[in-house]
């Protein structure tokens, strides 16, 4: 291994994926290459069937290539079996959706403890009180995300993703069902994450929500059309404190 | 992931949706229970023959004269009368028959009893002293028949107890003269009371010597006008010896009935243990039947378990979803839903158990005509019954659970 890689935190080259649907292939992604560095935080932009939903899904292992590499943290995912890509997901990877995707009938706490119950991990309890802490909602660890609101969810979700110290956090439209103000806030934790050199890719298709980043990737038709360096970065103020 | 954090699991998701999970409960609840229910009574009669069986003596074997062939129709065994007062005491012959400690002739007929204003319609039952103790017959009152009388066919009775409550409601019987089909009779004994309607109604039971009778009472002679007597009891000395004293019972009436080897008895042994057998056969092939018939109940418990199973896995699809982005494998998510599967048919196993337990209870306090429908609930059957709830949930959980653990996340997570 060369000494440049352990930077590397991802590393894409000339990804494709072909769907079927009815019989009719459809190239999502047509050759896409590209490299995020170990404690980058990128945005991935692009208009709504531009393929960035399915570079999403396999950056966060959910789904294989059709043909390209896709490495993450050195590892080559295309040979990896299901239950390995179940384990990376669990260990490296922390998931934040646009919808929260919290499971109703538990409690915050228990929804941040989930990956924990599948890689057997100890101090469940602890370990998720801590995260809860880390988001600001440690005193809302009994109740259940229809108590929640909608930006609390998200940083319990924030939390969950958390919960296994992942060196990856990968967020799909994490702040559409947000107003500013909570956008804001989330996206203050997710640069918090960044400045402790965790690696968030967050897919947006709101620039004032992409300058929190510092770097813009641009899909269009399953292409990578852009690629740049955000110059005024904001730096994302937590209203009244998490 | 282990075990307990799947039942967890399992019992509060169905927690979630109370009367949808107890309507699909119910399915094996009424299964099992009814299993239980047909089991158990079924145990409960076998232990009820088993019990008349062996009440009537120990270490028994019946010996009946063979089957008389009327114009090439065979009749019923002991129509042929072929088995003697003679063969018998040739039984009782140390000697030749080793293994028999007692042989008890007896000869059965019904005749009309009367004292004073009062008669009754009783079994007449002639029999030799030996009797009272292969048959475990108890004098209360007086005493049993005796050898002189048999020799000298007395006109002597011992008196069942409803016979003696009958007849003599408000005195001693004890050497009263009665009448039995207009002879005159002495009371020499009364019977100790047995009660319900076991095997032989010994309470209803007039007992003569078998001398008198064969010569004064027995109405219906043979053809031939032979004395004989339907059937013989004998006793082997030990329950290990009761084929070796069936062997030497055989042995002494071929030759003393002169059949030649090769040809078919004239006589028919069957031990109690035969009669067990054949009763509790009878008991048996009725409770497998009763209980097949419970057991279609608990398939469609299962395919009920199963369905709703489908149903719970297509509301949480996105569930899963989740739980697979977050790490779950697909072995994590087939034993969630199959231990949700297991939870729901033991819990109803239970109740079923529960409720198999009260039926079976309630029935055995139902008196039907006399007698009571006993019913045992064995351990073992609430093991089985427990064990088959299990493997139901199991059986009917694979498909459920194989199906959830096969979906895929990004459909999963894209379901409302």
């Amino acid at each position: 291994m060369e000494a440049a890689d352990a930077e590397t935190m991802i590393e894409v080259k000339d990804l494709r994926k072909v769907y079927k649907m009815e019989g009719i292939e459809v190239e999502a992604l047509k050759g896409v290459s590209f490299t995020i560095a170990d404690g980058e935080m990128v945005a991935i932009m692009g208009p709504s069937g531009s393929g960035k939903s399915t570079l999403m899904n396999l950056l966060g292992c959910l789904d294989r290539p059709s043909a390209g590499t896709y490495t993450i943290d050195n590892q080559d995912v295309a040979r990896l079996s299901e239950d390995q890509l179940a384990a990376i997901r669990n260990q490296k990877i922390g998931f934040v959706f646009q919808s929260y995707n919290l499971l109703s009938r538990t409690s915050a706490l228990e929804n941040v403890e989930l990956p924990l119950v599948y890689c057997g991990g100890n101090d469940r309890t602890k370990r998720a009180l801590e995260a809860l802490d880390r988001v600001g909602l440690r005193e809302r660890a009994k109740h259940h995300p229809n108590q929640l609101s909608g930006g609390e969810q998200q940083r319990v979700a924030i939390a969950r993703a958390l919960i296994n110290r992942p060196s990856l956090i990968l967020a799909d439209e994490p702040t559409g069902n947000l107003d500013t103000k909570t956008s804001e806030e989330v996206m203050a934790l997710f640069q918090g994450l960044g400045r402790e050199g965790i690696t968030v890719v967050l897919v947006t298709h709101e620039a004032d929500i992409a300058a929190f980043t510092q770097r813009v990737l641009l899909i269009r038709d399953g292409e990578l059309v852009g690629d740049r360096l955000v110059t005024e970065r904001r730096q994302a103020v937590s209203g009244g404190g998490p | 992931m282990n075990l307990w954090t799947n039942v967890g699991l399992a019992l509060k998701a169905l927690n979630s949706n109370k009367t949808r999970s107890f309507l699909t409960l119910l399915g094996i609840v009424i299964g099992i229970g009814a299993v239980i229910a047909v089991m158990s009574i079924g145990k409960g009669a076998q232990a009820a023959i088993t019990s008349q069986i062996e009440g009537i003596g120990t270490n028994l074997i019946f010996v009946r004269a063979g089957q008389a062939v009327q114009a090439g129709v065979r009749q019923e065994v002991g129509s042929a009368a072929t088995l003697t007062l003679d063969d018998a005491s040739a039984l009782a012959d140390f000697q030749l028959a080793p293994a028999v400690l007692a042989v008890a002739p007896e000869s059965q007929g019904f005749g009309q009893v009367a004292f004073g204003g009062t008669n009754t319609r009783a079994r007449l039952l002639g029999v030799t002293p030996a009797y009272e103790g292969v048959r475990g017959y108890t004098v209360v009152e007086g005493e049993f028949i005796v050898d002189q009388q048999v020799q000298g066919r007395s006109l002597v009775a011992v008196l069942g107890a409803n016979i003696a409550q009958t007849l003599f409601p408000e005195m001693n019987p004890i050497g009263q003269s009665l009448r039995i089909n207009q002879r005159p009779f002495r009371v020499v004994g009364v019977l100790k009371r047995l009660g319900g309607t076991g095997f032989g109604t010994q309470d209803d039971t007039v007992v003569v010597p078998i001398t008198t009778m064969l010569s004064r009472l027995q109405v219906s002679r043979t053809s031939q006008g032979a004395r004989n007597v339907q059937l013989v009891n004998v006793q082997a000395s030990d329950a290990d010896l009761l084929t070796a004293a069936k062997e030497q019972v055989s042995a002494i009436l071929r030759e003393r009935h002169r059949i030649a080897p090769g040809a078919e008895d004239d006589f028919n042994l069957t031990t109690q243990d035969d009669l067990v057998a054949a009763r509790t056969q009878v008991a048996n092939t009725l409770t497998i039947f009763l209980g097949a018939i419970a057991a279609v109940s608990l398939l469609v418990g299962g395919i009920g378990i199963m369905n709703i199973m489908l149903v719970s896995v297509a509301e949480r699809t996105r569930e899963i979803g989740i739980r697979k982005a977050v790490g779950a494998r697909r072995r994590h998510i087939l034993s969630q839903f199959l231990v949700e599967a297991v939870v729901l048919s033991a819990l109803g196993g239970c109740l079923g158990v529960a409720l198999g337990w009260g039926l079976a209870r309630g029935v055995s306090h139902i008196t039907l005509s006399g007698q009571r429908l006993p019913s045992v609930v064995s351990p073992d059957i609430v093991f089985l019954a427990v064990g088959v709830s299990l493997a139901i949930g199991l059986f009917f959980g694979i498909y459920p659970a194989s199906r959830a653990s096969r979906l895929d996340p990004i459909e999963a997570l894209r379901r409302e």
